[in-house]
Order: C-alpha cells, then structure tokens, then sequence
C-alpha cells in the first residue's frame, strides 16, 4: 500500500498564528509538539535547530514551546535527531521523549524500539515520533552548490527553501526564485535512491505537504498513541482539519508520487543487485 | 509452548522433527503473537508470558494429578539455561539481572539456570568440580582466551552438552575490547590471543551490545521461552558474525552507498566514538571497542519491517 496503515488522512493546519508565521506547512510538527509538551505526554523534543552558519542544522532539545518555534521550518539537509536522544535521556534526564524525522530516521529509531540491542533504556523513552514526507535529502554542500551556481544566490541570503509544484524554491530579500526540479537531480544524497517511504510508514504521525494547499498539511495518525494525540490537538482547538482533496492536486498526486517513489527505488535495487552490491535485509 | 521451543532446537540443529511439529509450531506463532502484540515493554511482555504459562500449567492440573510422571516433565520443561563466564566484564550477566522487576520470575518460572559460576555456583573447574549438565541454552559471556586451557576445554565441553549456543554479548560475538589484548599483563603475561567464540565452535545465536541492554535480555527470554523463532532471527543471522567495528560501519554502509545519515549508529556508539560529520558517521578508532553496536542498529545493514508494524499495531 502507497501510504501504509492509517488511521485517517486529513488536511490541516495550526491555529496558531505564532506557528503559522514560522512553520513550513501546516505547522503540524511544532502545534502537536507544542501540544504535548504543555499535556505533559512528552517533556522535551528534539528537532533540528539553528546554527551560527547559514543551513546547518544541529540537533536540538526542545524543552519549551519557545524553543519549538525557533527550529520549525524545513531544513533540506541532515540534522539527525536521533543523536541527541541519549543526552536527553541521561543528561536532561527525560523519561518522555519526541522526535521528528525523515522515513529513513524513523526506521533507524523504530528498529532500536523492536531490537534494543545496546542501548540501555534508551529507545523506550522516545513517546511520540512525527514522520515528515521525504523524496530526498542534500548534502549541505549541494545546496550550496545549486543556490550559489544555478540560482545566483548564497545559503546566507536564503531566508527558507521548499519544495513544491515541481520546482525547488528559496525566499531571499529579492523576493521567491525557484528552480525546476530536475535541475537539483544527482544532487540528492545516493543513500535516497534506494529509499521507498515517501509518507514515513512507520511513524506515530506522518506529516507533510504534498496533497494539500499551501498554509496546509496532509497528515496521517497512524498508531494508537499517535492518534490520541493528534485528536486530543483537534479537540483543543490547536489543530484544525478539513476532509482531504480526493482528487489530482490531492490524494491522487500523493499517491502517484509515493508509488512513483517506490518504483523508483525498487528499481535502483536491481540495479545495485546487478552489479553484486549488498542491500539492507528486509526482515 | 516449550515442546515447540524443543522441536526448534531438534529443527535448529538438523535433527528430525516429529511430523506434528508444523502444527505445533503454527499454534505457537498465535500464542506468541498475541504476548507481542498486547504489550509493548519487555518487562511487561515478561510477566505476561509467565502469567501464560502459569495459566496453562494451571489449565492442565487435572492431568498432572492423574500421573506423577507428568509432573516431573512438567519442572523439568522449563528450558535448562547455563551462563558460561569466558574472558569479559560480566556486564551481560548484570544486564540480565537489571530486569529488576521479572527477574525473580525469570528465574524461578521461566528459566532454570543450571550451570555457571555468577547466578549458580555449578562450575567444572570450581573447587568442588561438578560435572556439567545437558542444556536447551548455553548463554556465553566473553571471549574466549587461545592460551587459557581451561576457556578451551569448557568451550568445546559446552559446545556438546548444550543445545544452542549463544554469543551473549559482544565480547563473546565480536571480541569487543578484548581485541586489543596483547598480553604481557599480570596475572597471566601469556595470555594475549582473545577471539571470538565463533572462532572455535559453532554458534547458533548471538546478542551483541556493551553490554547487552536489559531490555534485549528481557526480549529475547520472552522470545526463547515462546518459540517465537521470528524474532530471533537476526540474532541467529549473526551468530556467525565475528567481525564488527566502526570501521566496518564505513565499509559495508557509507562505501556501499547505503548510508541516509539517519545517526542511529551513533545513538547506538557506547563509547563516542562516532559522530556525524556532514550526514555520515564519523569513527575515532582510538574510542572503538569494536562492540558492533553499530553495524547492528543501522537500519541500511538490516530492517526488521513485520515485527516493527506488529509492535505498533500496524
Ligand atoms: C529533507 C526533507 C525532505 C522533504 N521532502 C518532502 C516532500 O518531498 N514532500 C512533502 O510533502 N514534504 C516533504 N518534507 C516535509 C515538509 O517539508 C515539512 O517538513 C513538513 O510538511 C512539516 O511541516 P510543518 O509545517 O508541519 O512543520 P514545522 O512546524 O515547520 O516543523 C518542522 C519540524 O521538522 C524539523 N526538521 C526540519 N528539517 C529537518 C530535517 N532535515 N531533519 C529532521 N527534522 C527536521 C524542524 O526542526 C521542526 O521541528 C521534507 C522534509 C525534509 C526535512
Ligand atoms: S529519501 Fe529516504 S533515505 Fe533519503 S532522506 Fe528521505 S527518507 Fe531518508
Ligand atoms: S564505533 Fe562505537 S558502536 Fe561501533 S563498534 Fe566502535 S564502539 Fe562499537
Ligand atoms: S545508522 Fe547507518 S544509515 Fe544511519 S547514519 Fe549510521 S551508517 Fe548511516
């Protein structure tokens, strides 16, 4: 199945205007942390944050809602939060612990959920897990690339990117440029092409904005917990929903975008296969 | 349950399984199943298991009272487990003990230690020499010393009187520290050549970690006692695997473009010695202990997809 197991799948978006303003999409991400932070269902986050240089995401343990705000945003580059998990653990001493991530993290986190092999009393504290939608990720150094050699502009200058409507944008003070997409092709990190997850399978709550209107996400609640939370966000006002566009700009695109994800990937594999290199084992 | 389990060691070991064993084993998997999926904490999953068993032991009194043979079958089902000390900290025998709160159901319904030098005093080189018994589970902890006789001697002793042997911990799968060893040192400057136990016998299973975390412990007993063989797989895919290192994290992941920089390994490092440098582990060889951690919990080496949707209930 394209989208794995779900709940529901529906459009929405903060109430907050303060999300809103920094958020990438919807400000799913930052209002159900935000959420579960003041319900005491997790006592801290950890999210990718700022640095002193321009696009380098650090790791970061969120323990307020102030702290939420200053990492919101899409960074199309690593920050791999899982990293941090340990510090929070053991230093902050946090028993309840959220993280969001790429299909590819969750997988990682997920794994040492099942198979705790060595790490002590780690994995078990993670408690809620948001799943952002992912075609790819770039090394840091292909954004710069592509920002300073094809758009004429600097990371410094780029106030946010996204991806959208076939084309990969930055905001600058000049005001939005945007390249076509198949221009940030061979840019993307190799380990991607192998990647089939375009909706973060594994998740508690998948999140991202194919699917939606702009200002919007398309978010599926998935497990249990994820679920709870989620609805307990609507009922208190800080998440609002509306029923999913079915059609060719909503879950259609979605799914022709997740399967073309996945052929894509297969399809890399056999590659690989034929030329005797290894895969990951599925078990 | 654990005719199943037995069945599995006979399947296991290429011995004949009697011709009902499918259908035991499909009964099995549902019992199992349904521990699994109630539960998501291993400490939970335990008391579980243990209720269950106790339930079918209950469920089937009015036979035992019929016979008293099958009362003696029924104590002396519990899997027959020894822990085997070979050159390691024993941290994977505390790992086990930290189970705080099943361990005294471990030990008295689940599981009957019956060999070892920590838990039970039943040892063939101890003062009183006692003769080692059969077992279901030989757990090995450490690697094992090529100029320690005794080591030698109890390794191949274990290899014939238990049914499955199990690396129990990364000394004993990988070597770990002990690879740095290169003797010279008190008490014994002869003794430098520590390998891993596969190296000499056969191993059927291995728990790798620095130590082996409690849970995983935990996790695996529940597994054991069950015969939930799905779950054990990648332990039994990495019984033979003698080779683990940071460097083989760069080797078999990041050179073989599977690396996504998702930093699971370096959550996983007991010792910092990775960190992320621009999306890809980095490895400071003079932090390793080659414990394997990492290689492990990357999810580019192995992903186990059904049992994470069934812990999820997806
Ligand atoms: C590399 C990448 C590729 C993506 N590709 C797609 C796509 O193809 N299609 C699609 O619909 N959506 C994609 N997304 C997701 C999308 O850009 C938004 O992140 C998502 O919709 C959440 O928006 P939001 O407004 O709810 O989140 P916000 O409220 O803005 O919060 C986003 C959260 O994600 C964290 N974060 C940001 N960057 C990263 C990162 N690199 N790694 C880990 N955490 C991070 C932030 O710290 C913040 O906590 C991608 C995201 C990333 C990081
Ligand atoms: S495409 Fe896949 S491998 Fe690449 S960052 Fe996204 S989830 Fe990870
Ligand atoms: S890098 Fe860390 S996890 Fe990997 S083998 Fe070395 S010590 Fe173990
Ligand atoms: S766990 Fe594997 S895929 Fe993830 S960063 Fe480490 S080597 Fe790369």
């Amino acid at each position: 199945m394209a989208f794995g197991t779900y709940k529901e799948v529906v459009c929405a978006r903060s109430t907050d205007k303060d999300i809103q303003k920094v958020s990438q999409d919807g400000g799913i991400v930052t209002a159900l942390f935000a959420y579960a932070l003041e319900e005491n269902i997790i006592e801290g986050a950890i999210v990718a944050g700022d640095t002193e240089d321009p696009w380098k995401p650090e790791p970061t343990i969120a323990l307020s809602r102030e702290d939420l705000l200053a990492a919101a945003g899409t960074k199309y580059t690593f920050s791999p939060n899982a990293i941090k998990i340990k510090e929070a653990v053991r230093q902050n001493g946090l028993e309840k612990i959220g993280t969001v991530g790429t299909p590819c993290q969750i997988m990682g986190l997920r794994k040492m959920q099942s198979y705790p092999f060595s790490t002590r009393f780690v994995a078990d504290k993670i408690k809620l897990m948001i799943g952002i939608f992912c075609t790819e990720n770039f090394p840091r150094d292909s954004l710069r690339t592509f920002i300073d050699g094809k758009l004429h502009s600097s990371l410094a200058a780029t106030t946010k990117m996204d991806i959208g409507k076939g084309k990969f944008w930055i905001d600058t003070v000049d005001g939005k440029q945007g390249l076509k997409i198949k221009e940030t092709h061979g840019y993307e990190q190799a380990g991607c092409n192998i990647c089939r997850d375009l909706v973060a399978k594994y998740a508690d709550v998948s999140t991202g904005s194919i699917g939606s209107a702009d200002g919007w996400s398309t978010v599926f609640p998935r497990t249990e917990g994820g679920n709870e939370v989620f609805q307990a966000a609507v009922e208190a006002g800080l998440i609002e929903t509306k029923p999913m566009d079915e059609g060719k700009f909503g879950l259609e695109l979605l799914e022709k975008l997740a399967n073309n994800k996945a052929d894509k990937g297969n399809a890399e594999r056999e590659r690989r296969l034929g030329l005797g290199l290894p895969l990951p084992q599925e078990l | 349950m654990l005719e199943g389990l037995k069945k599995w060691f006979n399947k296991l070991l290429g011995r004949e399984a009697k011709p009902d064993a499918e259908d035991e084993k499909a009964k099995l998997k549902d019992s199992v199943q349904q521990v699994v999926e109630a539960e998501s904490k291993p400490a939970e999953e335990a008391k579980k298991a243990a209720d269950a068993a106790k339930a079918e032991a209950e469920s089937s009194e009015p036979n035992i009272e019929e016979s008293s043979t099958q009362e003696v079958e029924k104590v002396a089902d519990k899997p027959r487990v020894g822990y085997i000390h070979m050159s390691g900290c024993t941290g994977d025998g505390m790992s086990l003990t930290e189970n705080y709160d099943i361990l005294s159901t471990v030990l008295t319904e689940m599981i009957d230690i019956v060999y070892g030098t920590t838990l039970v005093d039943v040892w063939t080189e101890g003062t009183f020499a006692q003769e080692m018994p059969e077992m279901d589970v030989a757990l090995i902890e450490g690697s094992v010393c090529l100029q320690d006789e005794h080591s030698i001697k109890e390794l191949l002793e274990v290899r014939e009187k238990a049914g499955l042997v199990v690396a129990f911990g990364s000394c004993a799968m990988t070597g770990c520290f002990t690879r740095y060893s290169r003797g010279g040192q008190l008490a014994q400057p002869k003794h430098e050549s520590f390998v891993p136990i596969s190296n000499l016998v056969k191993v059927d299973a291995a728990i790798p970690g620095c130590p082996a975390s409690p849970e995983i412990i935990a996790k695996t007993i529940v597994a054991l006692v069950n015969g939930d063989m799905d779950y054990l797989t990648p332990m039994l895919n990495m019984a033979a695997c003698d080779l683990a290192c940071g460097c083989d994290l760069q080797t078999s992941v990041v050179n073989k473009a599977l690396c996504c920089g998702c930093g699971t390994c370096v959550l996983a490092c007991p010792t910092r010695a990775l960190e992320m440098v621009e999306g890809r582990p980095s490895h400071n060889k003079s932090r390793c202990i080659k414990c394997g951690a990492c290689s492990t919990h990357c999810p580019r080496t192995w992903f186990p997809a059904e049992r994470v949707k069934k812990d999820l209930g997806l």
